[in-house]
């Protein structure tokens, strides 16, 4: 989660710099979820992401460099420097974006799923998407199919309360949002999504359940972003009041204070974290910087797949 | 006792169709079709009926009306290793897919730095011509074309339809095929053993030397029959079938151009902005000092579709606009 909260940190910087471009959607304050949900998964299995998946790469195990060269727009980002924040891919971790049309990955997942249990490979396809995608056709469409066909995928719906600007009391006529998917046969429940061991404990059940052959689970985690919406965002829909009680509950701080009361880390430990991530975020830094722009002679490479 | 394979068989383009999926689905066990009836129903055209009852419903998928989630579940599953043939019933009904295929299928490997690819061939009915007004009618392969990273076909023979869905399907990147709804129903002769095509060329149907008629898909029998008819005036007229819409044969084109020195373009889609606008522009482009009269463009009126039938053919390109068109180009006389 530290990690994911100092890269982010460092890319305000760097984007105040002008070092990195283009929309950029920070994570911070909803860290729990990624991480807590990518420790129920395991190597082989997929995870299809958002255009605020900088936490998800992350604890996917997508090096920092690669995210961060990806950022300055280098060859060595790991998608080329095509797509910037907005578009991680790595086929390494089976990271399938970076999809940065609301709800337009959830049926990208259904069909991961699908050639998984067609093929009879026991895997699970995690599809994180904002409480924003609900409100999408391709939302209803996709549950609707998973289920139907008992697809393996987990579908982790991120309620940080606002699509963009616009409330969830705002955009949807039900806001209970695991009643909703429940009313699709999909076993669907809800968790505090600023805490990382709940989020673990709901994407292990989850899973469990989708490997036994169940079908597909919808879990919400209710969490906050902390940040504006994007770099663009004056925040003028929610309140300051607001911001401040949801940060009372900070993910990493609460995490660290209940640690320390049952005298599970030391405070020589805990520094040693912050200096390990400072140091891997400069390294994925001066990787970046370091890195080459691809010739633009090769700017049509990969529209369509190259043969030999 | 079954054909000999260079003996010719009688079959539709229905039939033709037909036997190309059979052919996909037992020549490699990773593809698969799904779409809306396409199992217990036969098909809404009917050109998968008995597929399911041969193959099972794991290889015939019957999915729900819901097409963004069934094509992008096509993709999702072609990226994750199979051979999806996705059906759509109409290219209309497509739009509500056109997020899946335009922001997904046709970015991910350039977006992806050329990690994922997307092998899926998507399947769907264009064109009019049965009074099925206008949700059911257009000609959008054209707009499709527009898009780089994906193929766009438009089988107008037999033999293509039989053969270009292999080598779509062999192809690491997706391809849409559009089917003229008028041809379902054409008969022809085809040998037993035709089999795959290239998906890459135009081809002369019909060499001539006073004109060039460019055409593809459903009108390109309409074009032939017009050249049959011009001829019989003394007008001899090439016909290119385009075949493939993206990438588009520019070289074919030009060719043609040059031999004949005046071209007529034939498209069922509507005129502005459209395919047969970058025809136009190619031709200009490369074979500008070859003309001599300006391209001509027979293409559908501006309108949603009509139902009437006298509506609906005043609408659509017919023999006699190609005459037309063919004659105002040279001149009122020839030669």
């Amino acid at each position: 989660m530290l990690r994911i909260r100092r890269f982010e940190e460092k890319c305000v910087e760097l984007y105040s710099a002008a070092r990195i471009r283009g929309f950029v959607h920070l994570y911070i304050g909803e860290e729990a979820v990624a991480v807590g949900t990518m420790q129920a998964l395991g190597a082989d299995d997929a995870v299809v992401a958002t255009y605020r998946e900088h936490g998800h790469a992350l604890a996917r195990g997508v090096p920092a460099r690669s995210i961060m060269a990806e950022m300055f727009g280098k060859v060595e980002g790991c998608s080329r420097g095509r797509g910037g924040s907005m578009h991680i891919f790595d086929a390494a971790t089976r990271f399938y974006g970076g999809n940065a049309i609301v709800g337009g990955g959830l049926p990208l997942a259904v069909g991961l799923a699908l050639a998984d249990k067609i093929r009879g490979v026991p895997r699970v396809t995690a599809c994180f998407f904002g409480e924003g995608a609900v409100a999408e056709g391709e939302f209803h469409e996709s549950m609707n199919l998973a289920a139907l066909w008992k697809l393996p995928v987990l579908f982790c719906c991120e309620n940080n309360l606002y699509a963009m600007g616009t409330a969830l009391e705002r955009s949807e006529s039900e806001t209970d949002l695991a009643l909703k998917a429940s009313s699709y046969q999909v076993a669907a429940w809800s968790v505090d999504g600023m805490d990382v061991l709940a989020c673990q404990s709901a994407a292990e059940r989850a899973t469990t359940a989708i490997r036994g052959g169940g079908g597909p689970v919808f879990v919400e985690f209710r969490t906050y972003r902390f940040r504006a919406h994007s770099m663009y965002d004056p925040e003028l829909y929610r309140s300051k009041e607001e911001v401040e009680h949801w940060k009372q509950r900070d993910p990493i701080a609460t995490f660290v204070a209940s640690l320390q009361a049952d005298g599970l880390v030391t405070q020589d430990a805990l520094d040693r974290v912050e200096q390990e991530v400072t140091a891997e975020i400069e390294d994925a830094i001066a990787f970046a910087e370091a890195g080459s722009l691809e010739p633009v002679e090769d700017l049509a490479r990969f529209l369509y797949t190259e043969q030999n | 006792m079954a054909p000999a394979e260079t003996e010719n068989v009688v079959m539709t383009y229905r039939d033709a169709v037909r036997a190309a999926i059979r052919d996909a689905l037992r020549r490699d066990d990773r593809v698969f079709l799904m779409g809306e009836d396409v199992g217990c129903y036969g098909g809404c055209f009917a050109v998968s009926r008995g597929l399911l009852e041969e193959f099972g419903p794991e290889r015939i998928r019957d999915t729900p009306l819901s097409e963004a989630a069934f094509v992008g579940a096509g993709i999702g599953a072609a990226i994750g290793g199979m051979r999806p043939i996705v059906e759509i019933m109409t290219v209309n009904f497509s739009l509500l897919a056109l997020d899946q295929i335009m922001n997904n299928a046709a970015t991910i490997s350039h977006m992806s730095g050329g990690q994922f690819h997307v092998p899926l061939v998507i399947r769907m009915t264009t064109g009019a011509g049965r009074q099925l007004a206008a949700q059911h009618s257009h000609s959008l392969e054209g707009w499709y074309a527009h898009i780089p990273g994906i193929k766009v076909l438009t089988p107008a023979t037999l033999e293509d339809a039989r053969g270009m869905l292999w080598t779509a399907l062999e192809d690491p990147d997706p391809v849409l095929i559009f089917e003229h709804g008028s041809l379902y129903n054409v008969e022809g002769e085809l040998p037993a053993g035709a089999g795959p095509v290239d998906i890459e060329r135009a081809y002369v149907r019909r060499g001539g030397s006073d004109i060039s008629l460019i055409t593809y898909g459903g009108t390109l029998r309409t074009t032939l029959a017009a050249a049959e008819q011009l001829a019989a005036e003394g007008i001899d007229c090439e016909v290119l079938d385009l075949r493939v819409l993206r990438p588009l044969d520019t070289a074919a084109i030009v060719a043609s151009v040059a031999r004949t020195h005046r071209a007529v373009i034939v498209d069922e889609g509507w005129r502005s902005g459209s395919i047969s606008a970058e025809i136009c522009a190619r031709i200009v482009e490369g074979a500008f000092y070859e003309l001599d009269a300006p391209v001509a463009r027979v293409c559908s009126r501006e309108i949603p579709m009509p139902y009437a039938a006298h509506l609906e053919q005043a609408a659509l390109p017919r023999i006699e606009t190609i005459k037309q068109a063919v004659q105002r180009s040279l001149g009122g006389h020839h030669g």
